[in-house]
């Protein structure tokens, strides 16, 4: 499998796009104007704010009581509620797409997580960071301890994200639960898209995370 | 405490609140024998009538009314000075000009619910088959009994979809009832501290409270206006232990603690040595001057019964399928009368339902009656919803179509 079946052509998402952060700005770019979706882990509502300035009918799952709050101050359809416990709640097919961005690593059950968002919606958009970039690599080889990067800064006693996982190890999982995946794209350091002709390794190597579009195989 | 009326004053408390029964200072609708009220009980109630104020203006679009319902011992002075009592009005916290539920933008209707002693037919309102008080000859009244003739007042003003519903614990299932029986008639939901149903340990609580009302000698089976008595003891008591289950352990903590009341040594009698008594005792009697003993049978009764997922078939989300309604769920976090889980559960439903619902638990201390109290956080999650929920109507920020 190579990463350039998998992509479409990518509009630009660099520094000229505003005060969105440029995964966001990606996601957005996956996402149909007028679709509805749920945005699991919604923090404090930037994307679904973005959402819903192009037309979408967004809602948003948020652990964080304080987090679920501003949101709704905001006047978002934002609800407390937790990845692993709470998406079973929902009935099949409820949305267009369903958004996890920066949270399958920290989900106790990250297998039965995707599968929800699968069932729960016709599509996925998972974004999570990338443990086989090559910093992270070259930390536990070099220093012998487990990576600590800017955007990972947690030590591993204090981390809420227990389940990390490389592009690579991704792909596997997808393939093992019949998961297609209709867009990939590995984001660097500052948050640009790598190039799309690449290979899988070398986006498993210089990737800092994974957007990945999913739908079910033979949906 | 006993402070019964004296026969001598020109006009006293008790009078003054017989005459609200039936000729309140507030608005009126009356609906006569060819619109009956048509109760869950199987009894067409008729004539009935529906006392209520409103603030602010409708607009031309008729798209800007608001419609808040109150809760078990509430009544439709919402936003003003309150007849008998001299106070201000209730959830003038949340209601007025430039307030989250803001008059110079909204038309809000607030209305007495039926079974209740402000001016809507109740108990404590003449029966026009026999020119007498009702009291127990009142027929059992539900919470969509109440919702159906706050409908029938809407009908009246000639509004047909409110642009929202808001109201708390008993008025939040006001609230729930309208979302489910009228969803085309409610753009959004704002159900405040309330439950889909009554638990059993609410359920509990009321009987005490009725059980006190009952055995006041004075209650005469419910016949006390004939006897020119007021069962005012038990009432009294019954609020007593009603507004122990407002409050929180902690807020009576913080209030009370074991503070002695305007003394320096317990008096080892059973006078009311702590503040915390002294406290409960004053708002018994001052309940009892505004309330009927019988109305708050009534509505005790109707919050028990209330059971939105058993008029389902005993699937809440039933009760919501399909429904294009905007809702906030608003919990607190030390309410024990309606905790959280309660709101979770209407979420759920909700969500189950695909509804467009957000959930805000918050933070406080305050118990069950923090949706009363000052609550910045709450106010701004209330604000918000209804400027979303009024942009998505296209309103502008005047209260006109933008």
């Amino acid at each position: 499998m190579t990463a350039q079946d998998l992509t479409l052509p990518l509009a630009s998402a660099g520094p000229s796009a505003g005060p969105y952060r440029p995964d966001h700005l990606l996601v957005a770019q996956m996402v149909e104007p007028g679709s509805r979706v749920l945005d699991v882990g919604c923090g404090e509502g930037d994307l679904l704010r973005l959402l819903e300035g192009r037309g979408v009918d967004g809602r948003g799952i948020e652990l964080s009581r304080e987090g679920v709050n501003r949101c709704v101050a905001k006047g978002l359809a934002v609800i407390q509620g937790d990845a692993d416990t709470d998406l079973v709640d929902y009935p099949d097919d409820s949305f267009d797409y369903v958004i996890l961005s920066q949270t399958l690593q920290a989900t106790r059950q990250p297998r039965v997580v995707l599968e929800n968002l699968l069932r729960i919606g016709r599509r996925a958009i998972v974004s999570f960071p990338n443990f086989g970039h090559w910093k992270m690599r070259l930390q536990l080889l070099v220093k012998g301890q487990m990576p600590r990067t800017e955007n990972l800064p947690a030590t591993w006693y204090d981390t809420a994200n227990i389940h990390f996982c490389t592009i690579k190890d991704f792909v596997q999982l997808c393939d093992e639960i019949n998961v297609r995946m209709e867009r990939a794209i590995a984001l660097d350091l500052s948050g640009r898209p790598l190039r799309l002709n690449a290979p899988w390794w070398f986006w498993n190597m210089f990737g800092e995370q994974g957007v990945f579009l999913l739908t079910r195989r033979g949906a | 405490m006993s402070e019964r009326a004296t026969a001598a004053s020109p006009v006293t408390p008790l009078q003054q609140r017989s005459r609200e029964a039936d000729r309140p200072t507030s608005q009126l609708a009356l609906f006569g024998p060819d619109q009956p009220l048509r109760l869950d009980c199987g009894v067409d109630l008729s004539p009935f009538q529906i006392a209520y104020q409103t603030y602010g203006q409708l607009n031309p679009e008729r798209s800007n009314a608001i419609l808040v319902c109150h809760a078990l011992t509430g009544d439709q002075h919402v936003a003003n000075v309150h007849p008998l009592t001299g106070k201000p009005g209730w959830w003038e916290t949340l209601v007025g000009p430039g307030k989250p539920i803001d008059t110079a933008r909204y038309f809000v209707i607030c209305s007495n619910v039926v079974g209740s002693c402000m001016g809507s037919t109740g108990p404590s309102s003449a029966n026009p088959a026999t020119g007498k008080v009702w009291g127990l000859d009142f027929p059992v009244i539900t919470i969509p009994d109440m919702v159906r003739a706050q409908a029938m007042l809407v009908d009246r003003l000639g509004i047909g979809t409110l642009l929202a519903v808001v109201g708390g614990s008993m008025g939040g299932m006001q609230v729930l009832q309208w979302a489910s029986a009228y969803p085309d008639r409610v753009f959004s939901a704002l159900p405040i501290a309330c439950a889909t149903r009554h638990s059993a340990h609410n359920i509990a609580f009321h009987e005490v409270g009725r059980q006190a009302v009952m055995a006041d000698p004075d209650w005469r089976q419910g016949r006390y206006f004939e006897h020119d008595v007021r069962p005012q003891r038990g009432l009294g008591v019954a609020r007593m232990a009603a507004h122990i289950t407002y409050l929180s352990d902690a807020a009576l903590h913080r209030k009370f603690g074991r503070r002695l009341q305007d003394r320096q040594n317990p008096t080892f009698s059973f006078d009311a040595d702590f503040e915390v008594e002294s406290y409960l005792r004053h708002q018994g009697s001052s309940f009892v001057e505004r309330f009927d003993a019988n109305s708050y049978l009534y509505l005790t009764r109707a919050m028990d019964y209330f059971d939105l997922a058993a008029d389902h078939g005993g699937v809440l989300a039933t009760a919501f399928r399909g429904t294009r309604t905007r809702f906030c769920v608003v919990s607190f976090t030390s309410d024990w009368l309606f905790p959280t889980p309660d709101s979770r559960s209407i979420v759920h439903a909700l969500n189950a339902g695909g509804a467009r619902v957000s959930f805000a638990e918050i933070e406080t201390d305050k118990g069950h009656d923090a949706f009363l109290l000052d609550v910045p956080e709450f106010f701004d999650i209330a604000r918000a919803f209804l400027d979303s929920a009024a942009a998505a109507r296209g309103l502008g920020r005047t209260g006109t179509a933008a």
